[in-house]
């Protein structure tokens, strides 16, 4: 028995939602009196595996062949369920971004395993397994009880905090036989060096309140000086004042930042369905009944073309820069 | 090429949800039900294709699995479009029973591509594409925001972590499209409204498939604390407050 946790690796390296997925696994595998024991696909080098011990895992182990170079969700899901029959998982712990997405449900039903998706907390109990998850879009929770003897739980990112242990993880390398991909990979387009929206800490979002396109300088001078990323609401991308990829809401991207920063923002129900899992919501609006501020846990209300530039110097005051 | 659209009936987007019998339901009165937003852009999408002759598509076919209390979302989406629908008589218990019966129709009627929708805005899974390519053992592609046909295979854009990837599947297989997909939903026209009346909802009875999970209670969001508000005059105290307080700064 064990809880096994599946780490996506970017070019060979693990992210800080890695370590917390790890974190994760090795609570709730405490909870079931068990250990957490890491499955990584592709090509990571030894000492990148070995950190993985440091949040908990007892065993990484590594599956590294042709038929995986690629993400396909049928030759990832054959390769993660071999490994979790194995070693005997009883819950697999995947993250909810797009390839845990579409790996997890093909586990579900290739395990026949109840599916927790999208959970945000540890288990509520492990007996029933009973897992908390975000439904409605952000308007409700869901308490859903997992039937099955086997389990497959997606994380929410940024949920779970990460927890350093002094472990030595094992590092074992499995030869696991996958048939090839249908799927093939003819083009890659991708920005480098570029700070992800969803990897971000601090987020500086516009949106119709900005006016124009030509306003954003100061959003995206304030998110530069604090290390963030910047976004935008709905009708901002749909103008083409900003790029779709920025687009945060329900339709767009969810994201869960430490700090959020809603410009201009008025806080429709489907926006607020995109940011309410921010630890902290800040808002700057001219209107005051908007129901942004009803989420936000810092408000100004005021105009953002008039704010925004003195909150860009006062962070530079305090950056000393 | 036949293409099957999988819609979901979800609360409008707007609405704030309650719950009765202990928190156990969904309170479902005074809610507009309508097309999963996802779904929608993806029925859209595939009328798009089918528009394009040069694709080959020659049907668009939407499958639900809903009690007949849904049949007002599938007329909706046989109005904008789509040449007619399955509806899978069964109250929809969790994403693995969904997808296991619509599996079953796939099986029966064949189709070349099927779309699902990323997420239904209600239980937000992200599941059921996915599964009912397992229970079929074809290929599935998640996060599209494009798909086209050219020379008659499929090539899908996948939104990657930073970028994008162009990928290439035989049919069948299931896409799992996301924003993108399409531009604006398509709106039902008059005439679209007076044809959906005599298009063919064919349905089927469920097989017998037992839910993997169980919803033992809806909560409600924990309630934030409440804004503490800065003189707009005073900007700068904003971010003296998010240092001492939140210590991010």
């Amino acid at each position: 028995m064990s809880v096994l946790v599946y780490t996506e690796n970017w070019d060979g390296k693990f992210k800080k939602s890695s370590f917390e997925l790890v974190s994760y696994a090795s609570k709730v595998a405490e909870m079931m009196g068990t250990s957490a024991v890491a499955v990584s696909i592709g090509n990571v080098d030894e000492a990148e595996l070995k950190l993985l011990g440091n949040y908990g895992a007892q065993k990484v182990i590594s599956v590294n062949q042709d038929n995986l170079k690629t993400l396909d969700s049928q030759a990832y899901t054959s390769a993660i369920a071999s490994v979790a029959e194995k070693i005997g998982a009883k819950v697999i712990v995947v993250a909810n971004n797009n390839s845990g997405k579409s790996i997890a449900p093909r586990l579900s039903v290739r395990l026949k395993a109840a599916l927790g998706a999208g959970v945000s907390k540890l288990p509520i109990s492990t007996s029933p397994f009973t897992v908390y998850k975000r439904a409605f879009s952000g308007g409700a929770y869901a308490d859903v009880v997992l039937k099955t003897d086997v389990k497959v739980i997606t994380l929410a990112q940024n949920s779970f905090d990460v927890i350093e242990t002094a472990n030595n993880a094992v590092i074992e390398k499995m030869d696991i036989s996958v048939d090839a991909p249908k799927t093939q990979v003819k083009e890659v387009q991708k920005q480098s060096g570029k700070l992800l929206l969803t990897d971000a800490e601090i987020v500086v979002s516009g949106g119709r309140g900005m006016k124009s396109a030509d306003n954003w300088a100061p959003i995206v001078e304030l998110a530069d000086l604090l290390g963030g990323a910047t976004a935008c609401s709905r009708p901002v991308s749909d103008e083409g004042w900003r790029p779709h990829d920025e687009h945060t809401g329900q339709t767009g991207k969810i994201i869960a930042p430490n700090l959020y920063f809603a410009v201009g923002i008025s806080g429709a129900t489907q926006h607020i369905a995109g940011v309410s899992s921010s630890k902290y919501i800040v808002a700057i609006n001219n209107d005051k009944s908007a129901p942004i501020f009803e989420v936000a846990q810092y408000g100004i209300v005021g105009d953002a073309q008039k704010v925004l530039p003195q909150l860009v110097a006062a962070v530079k005051e305090i950056k000393g820069k | 090429m036949k293409i099957l659209v999988c819609i979901s009936n979800v609360p409008d987007t707007t609405t704030k949800v309650k719950f009765v019998d202990g928190d156990t339901k969904l309170d479902t009165n005074g809610i507009q039900w309508v097309i999963n937003p996802w779904d929608e852009l993806s029925l859209t999408r595939a009328l798009e294709l089918k528009d394009d002759a040069s694709t080959g598509v020659k049907s668009v076919t939407v499958a639900h699995v809903g009690l007949a209390t849904s049949e007002p979302t599938i007329r909706k989406a046989l109005a904008i479009g789509a040449d007619d629908a399955i509806r899978v008589n069964a109250d929809p218990t969790d994403a693995y029973n969904v997808a296991a019966q619509i599996a079953e129709v796939v099986k029966k009627e064949q189709f070349d591509i099927i779309m699902c929708g990323i997420e239904s805005s209600d239980f937000n899974s992200s599941a059921v594409g996915s599964m009912v390519a397992e229970f079929l053992g074809m290929p599935s592609v998640s996060a599209v925001s494009n798909l086209k046909i050219e020379n008659g295979t499929a090539v899908i854009t996948r939104e990657i972590d930073g970028g994008k990837e162009i990928i290439s599947v035989p049919a069948p297989f299931v896409a799992i499209v996301q924003k993108g997909i399409a531009k604006e939903p398509r709106i039902a026209a008059m005439r679209g409204i007076m044809m959906a009346r005599t298009k063919a909802i064919k349905l089927y009875e469920p097989v017998a498939i037992d839910a993997l999970t169980e919803t033992a209670k809806f909560e409600m969001p924990a309630a934030r604390a409440a804004c503490k508000f800065v003189d707009a005059e005073n900007p700068k105290q904003l971010i003296e407050l998010l240092q001492a307080e939140t210590k991010l700064i």
